[in-house]
Protein backbone atom coordinates (compact mmCIF):
# COMPACT_ATOMS: atom_id res chain seq x y z
CA UNK A 1 0.00 0.00 0.00
CA UNK A 2 2.71 2.09 0.78
CA UNK A 3 4.75 4.05 -1.57
CA UNK A 4 8.35 2.50 -1.71
CA UNK A 5 10.31 5.68 -1.82
CA UNK A 6 11.71 7.28 1.57
CA UNK A 7 9.52 8.93 3.63
CA UNK A 8 10.48 11.18 6.36
CA UNK A 9 7.64 10.77 8.95
CA UNK A 10 8.77 13.99 10.92
CA UNK A 11 9.12 16.05 7.73
CA UNK A 12 4.97 15.45 7.27
CA UNK A 13 1.76 17.86 8.30
CA UNK A 14 -0.11 15.90 11.41
CA UNK A 15 -2.89 14.99 8.44
CA UNK A 16 -0.78 13.35 6.30
CA UNK A 17 0.98 11.72 8.84
CA UNK A 18 -1.74 9.96 10.07
CA UNK A 19 -2.82 8.39 7.34
CA UNK A 20 0.80 7.37 6.66
CA UNK A 21 0.29 5.85 9.96
CA UNK A 22 -2.60 3.89 8.67
CA UNK A 23 -0.34 2.87 5.27
CA UNK A 24 2.07 1.94 7.60
CA UNK A 25 -0.10 0.02 9.97
CA UNK A 26 -1.63 -1.98 6.89
CA UNK A 27 1.92 -3.11 5.75
CA UNK A 28 2.67 -4.09 9.14
CA UNK A 29 5.60 -1.70 9.98
CA UNK A 30 6.17 -1.53 13.50
CA UNK A 31 9.32 0.60 14.05
CA UNK A 32 7.66 2.84 11.66
CA UNK A 33 4.23 3.18 13.66
CA UNK A 34 6.84 3.68 16.81
CA UNK A 35 8.57 6.33 15.53
CA UNK A 36 5.05 8.24 14.15
CA UNK A 37 3.59 7.85 17.52
CA UNK A 38 6.48 9.62 19.78
CA UNK A 39 6.43 12.32 16.50
CA UNK A 40 2.50 13.22 17.34
CA UNK A 41 3.19 12.50 21.07
CA UNK A 42 6.45 15.26 20.76
CA UNK A 43 3.61 17.70 18.52
CA UNK A 44 1.39 17.76 21.56
CA UNK A 45 -1.33 15.21 20.67
CA UNK A 46 -2.88 13.54 23.27
CA UNK A 47 -2.36 9.49 23.90
CA UNK A 48 -5.84 9.57 23.44
CA UNK A 49 -6.14 11.35 19.87
CA UNK A 50 -2.69 9.15 18.70
CA UNK A 51 -4.65 6.06 19.61
CA UNK A 52 -7.99 6.59 18.21
CA UNK A 53 -7.24 8.98 15.07
CA UNK A 54 -4.23 7.23 14.27
CA UNK A 55 -3.91 3.64 15.50
CA UNK A 56 -7.47 2.42 16.04
CA UNK A 57 -8.39 4.13 12.51
CA UNK A 58 -5.60 2.29 10.73
CA UNK A 59 -6.42 -1.11 12.10
CA UNK A 60 -10.43 -0.58 11.43
CA UNK A 61 -9.13 -0.58 8.15
CA UNK A 62 -7.17 -3.59 8.41
CA UNK A 63 -10.43 -5.27 10.09
CA UNK A 64 -12.67 -4.19 6.95
CA UNK A 65 -9.76 -5.69 4.51
CA UNK A 66 -9.30 -8.71 6.86
CA UNK A 67 -13.43 -9.13 6.78
CA UNK A 68 -13.81 -8.71 2.74
CA UNK A 69 -11.11 -10.75 1.90
CA UNK A 70 -8.56 -8.35 0.66
CA UNK A 71 -6.06 -9.31 3.48
CA UNK A 72 -5.44 -12.49 5.55
CA UNK A 73 -4.33 -13.71 8.73
CA UNK A 74 -0.66 -13.44 8.33
CA UNK A 75 -0.76 -9.70 7.42
CA UNK A 76 -3.56 -8.90 9.98
CA UNK A 77 -1.02 -10.20 12.36
CA UNK A 78 2.04 -8.05 11.11
CA UNK A 79 -0.70 -5.19 11.56
CA UNK A 80 -1.36 -6.12 14.78
CA UNK A 81 2.20 -6.57 15.80
CA UNK A 82 2.68 -2.92 14.53
CA UNK A 83 -0.31 -1.60 16.24
CA UNK A 84 0.89 -3.40 19.48
CA UNK A 85 4.41 -1.27 19.13
CA UNK A 86 2.33 1.86 19.37
CA UNK A 87 0.15 0.83 21.97
CA UNK A 88 2.83 -0.10 23.96
CA UNK A 89 4.11 3.52 24.07
CA UNK A 90 0.80 5.17 24.82
CA UNK A 91 -0.58 2.79 27.69
CA UNK A 92 1.16 4.02 29.97
CA UNK A 93 0.27 7.65 28.96
CA UNK A 94 -3.05 6.75 28.90
CA UNK A 95 -3.08 5.26 31.94
CA UNK A 96 -1.29 8.42 33.95
CA UNK A 97 -4.71 10.25 32.59
CA UNK A 98 -6.83 8.31 34.71
CA UNK A 99 -9.61 8.18 32.38
CA UNK A 100 -12.07 5.68 33.86
CA UNK A 101 -12.41 3.05 31.11
CA UNK A 102 -15.81 2.07 28.66
CA UNK A 103 -15.55 -0.63 30.53
CA UNK A 104 -13.83 -3.89 32.44
CA UNK A 105 -13.15 -6.99 30.48
CA UNK A 106 -11.59 -10.47 31.17
CA UNK A 107 -10.93 -12.56 28.09
CA UNK A 108 -8.89 -15.99 27.60
CA UNK A 109 -9.29 -19.01 25.46
CA UNK A 110 -11.08 -21.79 26.98
CA UNK A 111 -9.91 -24.79 28.70
CA UNK A 112 -8.44 -27.23 26.65
CA UNK A 113 -7.34 -24.94 23.74
CA UNK A 114 -4.14 -22.94 23.09
CA UNK A 115 -4.83 -21.08 20.55
CA UNK A 116 -4.87 -16.93 20.76
CA UNK A 117 -4.27 -15.34 17.92
CA UNK A 118 -8.44 -14.05 17.37
CA UNK A 119 -8.48 -13.75 21.39
CA UNK A 120 -5.07 -11.65 21.01
CA UNK A 121 -6.42 -9.70 18.49
CA UNK A 122 -9.80 -8.79 20.30
CA UNK A 123 -8.18 -8.11 23.75
CA UNK A 124 -6.19 -5.27 21.48
CA UNK A 125 -8.90 -3.49 19.82
CA UNK A 126 -10.68 -3.82 23.10
CA UNK A 127 -8.19 -1.91 24.80
CA UNK A 128 -7.91 0.58 21.58
CA UNK A 129 -11.26 1.53 22.40
CA UNK A 130 -10.69 2.28 26.10
CA UNK A 131 -11.98 -0.70 27.61
CA UNK A 132 -9.88 -2.13 30.26
CA UNK A 133 -8.83 -6.10 29.59
CA UNK A 134 -7.26 -8.46 31.72
CA UNK A 135 -6.57 -11.31 29.45
CA UNK A 136 -6.25 -14.64 31.36
CA UNK A 137 -4.34 -16.36 27.63
CA UNK A 138 -5.07 -19.80 27.36
CA UNK A 139 -6.35 -22.86 28.41
CA UNK A 140 -8.75 -21.49 31.64
CA UNK A 141 -10.76 -23.37 33.80
CA UNK A 142 -14.22 -22.15 34.79
CA UNK A 143 -12.29 -21.44 38.18
CA UNK A 144 -10.04 -19.16 36.77
CA UNK A 145 -12.52 -17.43 34.72
CA UNK A 146 -15.32 -16.52 37.89
CA UNK A 147 -12.17 -15.89 39.72
CA UNK A 148 -10.71 -13.04 37.23
CA UNK A 149 -14.40 -11.97 36.70
CA UNK A 150 -14.48 -11.06 40.67
CA UNK A 151 -11.34 -9.63 41.06
CA UNK A 152 -11.64 -7.36 38.42
CA UNK A 153 -14.96 -6.23 38.65
CA UNK A 154 -15.59 -7.02 34.99
CA UNK A 155 -18.45 -6.22 33.09
CA UNK A 156 -17.87 -8.35 30.37
CA UNK A 157 -16.46 -12.12 30.13
CA UNK A 158 -14.79 -13.02 26.77
CA UNK A 159 -14.45 -16.58 25.69
CA UNK A 160 -12.30 -17.80 22.41
CA UNK A 161 -11.86 -21.06 21.19
CA UNK A 162 -10.71 -22.86 17.93
CA UNK A 163 -11.57 -26.64 18.09
CA UNK A 164 -14.90 -28.25 17.67
CA UNK A 165 -13.59 -30.10 20.85
CA UNK A 166 -12.98 -27.09 22.87
CA UNK A 167 -16.28 -24.76 22.56
CA UNK A 168 -19.17 -26.82 24.65
CA UNK A 169 -16.50 -25.58 27.97
CA UNK A 170 -18.25 -22.04 27.12
CA UNK A 171 -21.36 -23.79 28.12
CA UNK A 172 -19.75 -25.35 31.01
CA UNK A 173 -18.38 -21.54 32.10
CA UNK A 174 -22.02 -20.06 31.60
CA UNK A 175 -24.02 -22.97 33.56
CA UNK A 176 -22.01 -22.45 36.38
CA UNK A 177 -22.37 -18.54 36.39
CA UNK A 178 -26.13 -19.73 36.28
CA UNK A 179 -25.90 -21.62 38.85
CA UNK A 180 -24.15 -19.17 41.39
CA UNK A 181 -26.95 -16.70 40.18
CA UNK A 182 -24.23 -14.20 38.76
CA UNK A 183 -24.84 -14.85 34.90
CA UNK A 184 -26.51 -11.66 34.39
CA UNK A 185 -24.06 -9.64 36.00
CA UNK A 186 -21.91 -10.48 33.20
CA UNK A 187 -22.17 -9.71 29.50
CA UNK A 188 -20.49 -13.16 27.85
CA UNK A 189 -19.34 -12.65 24.61
CA UNK A 190 -17.84 -15.41 22.56
CA UNK A 191 -15.56 -15.77 19.41
CA UNK A 192 -13.55 -18.40 17.34
CA UNK A 193 -13.67 -19.94 13.98
CA UNK A 194 -16.38 -23.08 14.89
CA UNK A 195 -18.34 -20.72 16.74
CA UNK A 196 -21.39 -19.36 14.79
CA UNK A 197 -24.44 -17.24 15.97
CA UNK A 198 -26.93 -20.29 16.99
CA UNK A 199 -24.15 -21.88 18.90
CA UNK A 200 -24.13 -18.89 21.10
CA UNK A 201 -27.70 -18.47 21.37
CA UNK A 202 -27.82 -22.62 22.40
CA UNK A 203 -24.97 -21.98 25.30
CA UNK A 204 -26.77 -18.53 26.62
CA UNK A 205 -24.23 -16.04 25.60
CA UNK A 206 -24.94 -12.57 25.06
CA UNK A 207 -23.44 -12.42 22.11
CA UNK A 208 -21.12 -14.10 19.26
CA UNK A 209 -18.54 -12.32 17.44
CA UNK A 210 -17.13 -13.18 14.29
CA UNK A 211 -13.66 -10.54 14.30
CA UNK A 212 -12.41 -8.17 16.72
CA UNK A 213 -14.19 -4.85 15.06
CA UNK A 214 -17.57 -6.54 15.89
CA UNK A 215 -16.64 -7.83 19.69
CA UNK A 216 -15.73 -3.86 20.25
CA UNK A 217 -18.74 -2.60 18.59
CA UNK A 218 -20.65 -5.36 20.71
CA UNK A 219 -19.04 -4.79 23.67
CA UNK A 220 -19.87 -0.97 23.42
CA UNK A 221 -23.54 -1.34 22.58
CA UNK A 222 -24.15 -3.69 25.88
CA UNK A 223 -22.06 -0.93 27.84
CA UNK A 224 -24.57 1.62 26.65
CA UNK A 225 -27.84 -0.63 27.58
CA UNK A 226 -26.19 -1.57 30.93
CA UNK A 227 -25.48 2.93 31.46
CA UNK A 228 -28.95 3.25 30.37
CA UNK A 229 -30.50 0.92 32.56
CA UNK A 230 -28.17 2.00 35.57
CA UNK A 231 -28.93 5.66 34.91
CA UNK A 232 -32.31 6.97 37.15
CA UNK A 233 -35.23 7.59 35.47
CA UNK B 1 -4.45 -47.85 -7.85
CA UNK B 2 -5.62 -44.74 -9.80
CA UNK B 3 -2.57 -42.33 -10.23
CA UNK B 4 -2.86 -39.15 -8.19
CA UNK B 5 -1.78 -35.89 -7.48
CA UNK B 6 -1.48 -34.48 -4.62
CA UNK B 7 -1.58 -30.74 -5.86
CA UNK B 8 -4.96 -31.83 -7.70
CA UNK B 9 -6.26 -33.67 -4.35
CA UNK B 10 -5.85 -30.31 -2.82
CA UNK B 11 -6.99 -27.63 -5.38
CA UNK B 12 -9.34 -29.51 -7.76
CA UNK B 13 -10.41 -32.76 -5.38
CA UNK B 14 -11.19 -36.70 -7.06
CA UNK B 15 -13.62 -36.61 -9.99
CA UNK B 16 -15.98 -39.35 -9.87
CA UNK B 17 -14.84 -42.93 -9.94
CA UNK B 18 -17.59 -44.11 -11.63
CA UNK B 19 -20.72 -42.57 -12.73
CA UNK B 20 -23.56 -44.29 -11.30
CA UNK B 21 -23.77 -47.46 -9.08
CA UNK B 22 -25.13 -48.21 -5.62
CA UNK B 23 -22.79 -46.74 -3.41
CA UNK B 24 -20.70 -43.48 -3.95
CA UNK B 25 -18.24 -41.92 -0.82
CA UNK B 26 -17.91 -38.19 -0.96
CA UNK B 27 -14.49 -37.37 0.44
CA UNK B 28 -12.57 -34.45 1.13
CA UNK B 29 -9.11 -35.06 -0.89
CA UNK B 30 -7.05 -35.56 2.20
CA UNK B 31 -8.38 -38.80 2.14
CA UNK B 32 -8.39 -39.97 -1.24
CA UNK B 33 -5.43 -42.24 -2.00
CA UNK B 34 -6.61 -43.66 1.70
CA UNK B 35 -9.56 -44.70 1.02
CA UNK B 36 -8.73 -46.30 -2.33
CA UNK B 37 -6.15 -48.41 -0.85
CA UNK B 38 -9.03 -49.33 1.36
CA UNK B 39 -11.40 -50.07 -1.43
CA UNK B 40 -8.59 -51.65 -3.50
CA UNK B 41 -7.50 -54.09 -0.38
CA UNK B 42 -10.88 -55.40 0.29
CA UNK B 43 -12.36 -55.65 -3.13
CA UNK B 44 -15.10 -52.99 -2.49
CA UNK B 45 -15.63 -52.08 -6.64
CA UNK B 46 -19.05 -51.13 -5.74
CA UNK B 47 -18.14 -48.10 -3.50
CA UNK B 48 -17.16 -45.54 -6.07
CA UNK B 49 -15.55 -42.21 -4.63
CA UNK B 50 -15.21 -38.44 -5.31
CA UNK B 51 -13.42 -36.00 -3.30
CA UNK B 52 -14.06 -32.31 -2.76
CA UNK B 53 -10.69 -30.30 -2.88
CA UNK B 54 -8.31 -30.71 0.24
CA UNK B 55 -7.95 -27.27 0.91
CA UNK B 56 -11.60 -26.50 1.58
CA UNK B 57 -9.76 -28.15 5.35
CA UNK B 58 -8.48 -24.32 5.22
CA UNK B 59 -12.04 -23.14 4.88
CA UNK B 60 -14.15 -24.94 7.03
CA UNK B 61 -17.20 -22.61 6.04
CA UNK B 62 -17.30 -24.10 2.60
CA UNK B 63 -17.71 -27.42 3.59
CA UNK B 64 -21.36 -28.02 3.97
CA UNK B 65 -21.96 -26.00 0.38
CA UNK B 66 -19.67 -27.98 -1.29
CA UNK B 67 -20.76 -31.46 0.58
CA UNK B 68 -24.66 -30.29 -0.45
CA UNK B 69 -24.09 -29.75 -4.13
CA UNK B 70 -22.05 -32.90 -4.33
CA UNK B 71 -24.63 -34.96 -2.47
CA UNK B 72 -27.53 -33.03 -4.87
CA UNK B 73 -25.35 -34.12 -8.18
CA UNK B 74 -24.18 -37.89 -7.29
CA UNK B 75 -27.74 -38.60 -5.86
CA UNK B 76 -29.94 -39.57 -8.73
CA UNK B 77 -26.82 -41.52 -9.90
CA UNK B 78 -26.44 -43.98 -6.44
CA UNK B 79 -28.86 -45.60 -4.32
CA UNK B 80 -26.50 -44.76 -1.43
CA UNK B 81 -24.29 -41.47 -0.51
CA UNK B 82 -21.72 -41.37 2.25
CA UNK B 83 -20.23 -38.45 3.47
CA UNK B 84 -15.99 -39.45 4.44
CA UNK B 85 -15.71 -36.15 6.17
CA UNK B 86 -15.36 -35.66 10.41
CA UNK B 87 -17.08 -32.14 11.94
CA UNK B 88 -13.65 -30.32 10.33
CA UNK B 89 -14.38 -27.57 11.96
CA UNK B 90 -17.89 -26.99 10.76
CA UNK B 91 -18.77 -26.61 14.36
CA UNK B 92 -21.86 -29.29 14.36
CA UNK B 93 -22.89 -27.82 10.72
CA UNK B 94 -21.91 -30.50 8.97
CA UNK B 95 -23.63 -33.22 11.28
CA UNK B 96 -26.46 -31.27 10.58
CA UNK B 97 -26.66 -31.01 6.98
CA UNK B 98 -26.19 -34.53 6.74
CA UNK B 99 -28.75 -35.41 9.48
CA UNK B 100 -31.17 -32.95 6.81
CA UNK B 101 -29.92 -34.69 3.25
CA UNK B 102 -29.89 -38.12 5.28
CA UNK B 103 -26.62 -39.21 4.46
CA UNK B 104 -24.29 -40.72 7.54
CA UNK B 105 -20.65 -39.46 7.88
CA UNK B 106 -17.70 -40.15 9.43
CA UNK B 107 -18.09 -39.77 13.61
CA UNK B 108 -15.59 -37.89 15.10
CA UNK B 109 -14.61 -34.11 15.37
CA UNK B 110 -11.58 -34.40 11.82
CA UNK B 111 -9.15 -36.46 10.94
CA UNK B 112 -6.59 -36.86 13.18
CA UNK B 113 -8.74 -38.12 15.56
CA UNK B 114 -10.51 -41.04 13.49
CA UNK B 115 -6.77 -42.16 11.99
CA UNK B 116 -6.31 -42.66 15.66
CA UNK B 117 -9.39 -44.27 16.54
CA UNK B 118 -12.23 -41.60 18.18
CA UNK B 119 -12.30 -42.99 21.55
CA UNK B 120 -8.39 -43.05 21.93
CA UNK B 121 -7.98 -39.41 21.13
CA UNK B 122 -10.66 -37.94 23.31
CA UNK B 123 -9.29 -39.69 26.10
CA UNK B 124 -5.41 -38.45 25.27
CA UNK B 125 -6.95 -34.86 23.86
CA UNK B 126 -6.72 -33.43 27.42
CA UNK B 127 -2.95 -34.77 27.84
CA UNK B 128 -2.14 -33.56 24.52
CA UNK B 129 -3.42 -29.46 23.74
CA UNK B 130 -0.28 -28.26 22.93
CA UNK B 131 0.12 -30.81 19.88
CA UNK B 132 -0.25 -29.98 15.87
CA UNK B 133 -1.14 -33.02 13.86
CA UNK B 134 -0.29 -34.60 10.28
CA UNK B 135 -1.26 -36.81 8.67
CA UNK B 136 0.34 -38.31 5.39
CA UNK B 137 -1.55 -36.38 3.13
CA UNK B 138 -0.60 -33.00 5.42
CA UNK B 139 3.28 -33.85 5.67
CA UNK B 140 3.29 -34.15 1.45
CA UNK B 141 1.30 -30.96 1.21
CA UNK B 142 2.52 -29.14 4.25
CA UNK B 143 3.83 -26.19 2.35
CA UNK B 144 0.33 -26.00 0.83
CA UNK B 145 -1.99 -26.21 4.07
CA UNK B 146 0.54 -24.56 6.73
CA UNK B 147 3.39 -22.82 5.54
CA UNK B 148 2.50 -20.90 2.74
CA UNK B 149 -1.37 -19.97 3.74
CA UNK B 150 -0.05 -18.72 7.73
CA UNK B 151 2.65 -16.76 5.61
CA UNK B 152 5.38 -18.17 6.91
CA UNK B 153 7.26 -18.48 3.65
CA UNK B 154 6.76 -14.65 3.66
CA UNK B 155 7.51 -13.57 7.56
CA UNK B 156 9.02 -16.29 8.91
CA UNK B 157 8.71 -13.72 12.35
CA UNK B 158 5.03 -15.10 12.47
CA UNK B 159 6.05 -18.27 13.64
CA UNK B 160 6.25 -18.10 17.50
CA UNK B 161 2.79 -16.23 16.76
CA UNK B 162 1.26 -19.16 15.37
CA UNK B 163 3.31 -22.17 16.96
CA UNK B 164 4.58 -20.26 20.57
CA UNK B 165 1.51 -22.39 22.34
CA UNK B 166 2.25 -25.63 20.69
CA UNK B 167 4.97 -27.97 22.55
CA UNK B 168 5.31 -31.18 19.50
CA UNK B 169 4.21 -32.34 16.24
CA UNK B 170 2.53 -35.47 16.38
CA UNK B 171 2.89 -37.41 12.72
CA UNK B 172 -0.28 -39.99 12.27
CA UNK B 173 1.40 -42.10 9.70
CA UNK B 174 -1.12 -44.03 7.84
CA UNK B 175 1.81 -45.66 5.92
CA UNK B 176 5.13 -46.81 7.18
CA UNK B 177 7.12 -44.22 4.77
CA UNK B 178 10.48 -43.33 6.08
CA UNK B 179 10.54 -40.60 2.98
CA UNK B 180 7.53 -39.35 5.27
CA UNK B 181 8.85 -39.60 7.91
CA UNK B 182 12.01 -37.66 7.28
CA UNK B 183 9.49 -34.94 5.59
CA UNK B 184 7.63 -34.96 8.83
CA UNK B 185 10.18 -34.28 11.04
CA UNK B 186 11.57 -31.64 9.23
CA UNK B 187 8.09 -29.45 9.17
CA UNK B 188 8.39 -29.98 13.46
CA UNK B 189 12.00 -28.50 12.91
CA UNK B 190 10.29 -25.59 10.73
CA UNK B 191 7.84 -24.83 13.26
CA UNK B 192 10.29 -25.12 16.20
CA UNK B 193 8.48 -28.13 17.55
CA UNK B 194 9.43 -31.70 19.08
CA UNK B 195 8.88 -34.75 16.85
CA UNK B 196 6.61 -37.49 17.50
CA UNK B 197 5.94 -39.99 14.53
CA UNK B 198 2.62 -41.94 15.88
CA UNK B 199 1.42 -45.01 13.59
CA UNK B 200 -2.20 -45.07 13.05
CA UNK B 201 -2.80 -47.10 10.39
CA UNK B 202 -6.24 -45.93 8.52
CA UNK B 203 -7.98 -46.18 12.38
CA UNK B 204 -11.46 -45.63 12.35
CA UNK B 205 -11.57 -44.03 8.64
CA UNK B 206 -11.24 -47.96 7.96
CA UNK B 207 -13.99 -49.23 10.28
CA UNK B 208 -16.12 -46.58 9.02
CA UNK B 209 -15.57 -48.17 5.77
CA UNK B 210 -16.25 -51.28 6.68
CA UNK B 211 -19.33 -50.92 7.95
CA UNK B 212 -20.39 -49.15 5.08
CA UNK B 213 -19.54 -52.03 3.08
CA UNK B 214 -20.71 -54.23 5.04
CA UNK B 215 -24.68 -52.32 4.95
CA UNK B 216 -24.33 -52.32 1.35
CA UNK B 217 -22.25 -55.93 0.13
CA UNK B 218 -21.58 -56.44 -3.35
CA UNK B 219 -23.71 -58.21 -5.32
Amino acid sequence: MADEEDIILSELEDEELTLQMHDDLYDGLKEEIEEAVNILLARGWTPYDVLTKALVAGMTIVGIDFRDGILFVPEVLLAANAMKGGMGILKPLLAETGAAPVGKMVIGTVKGDIHDIGKNLVAMMMEGAGFEVTDLGINNSVEKYLDALENEKADILGMSALLTTTMPYMKVVIDTLTEKNIRNDFIVLVGGAPLNEEFSKAIGADAYCRDAAVAVETAKEFMARKHNQAAPQ
Amino acid sequence: MTQLSDNDLTQNGLSATGDNGRVMVIACGALAREILALTDANDWGHIHLTCLPAILHNHPDKICDAVEQAVAKHRPNYGTIYVAYADCGTGGQLARLCDDLGVEMIKGPHCYSFYEGNEGFAQRASDEIDAFYLTDFLVRQFDAFVFKPLGLDRHPELRDMYFGNYRKLVYQAQTDDPRLDEKARDCADRLGLAYERRATGYGDLETTLSGWADTNPPR
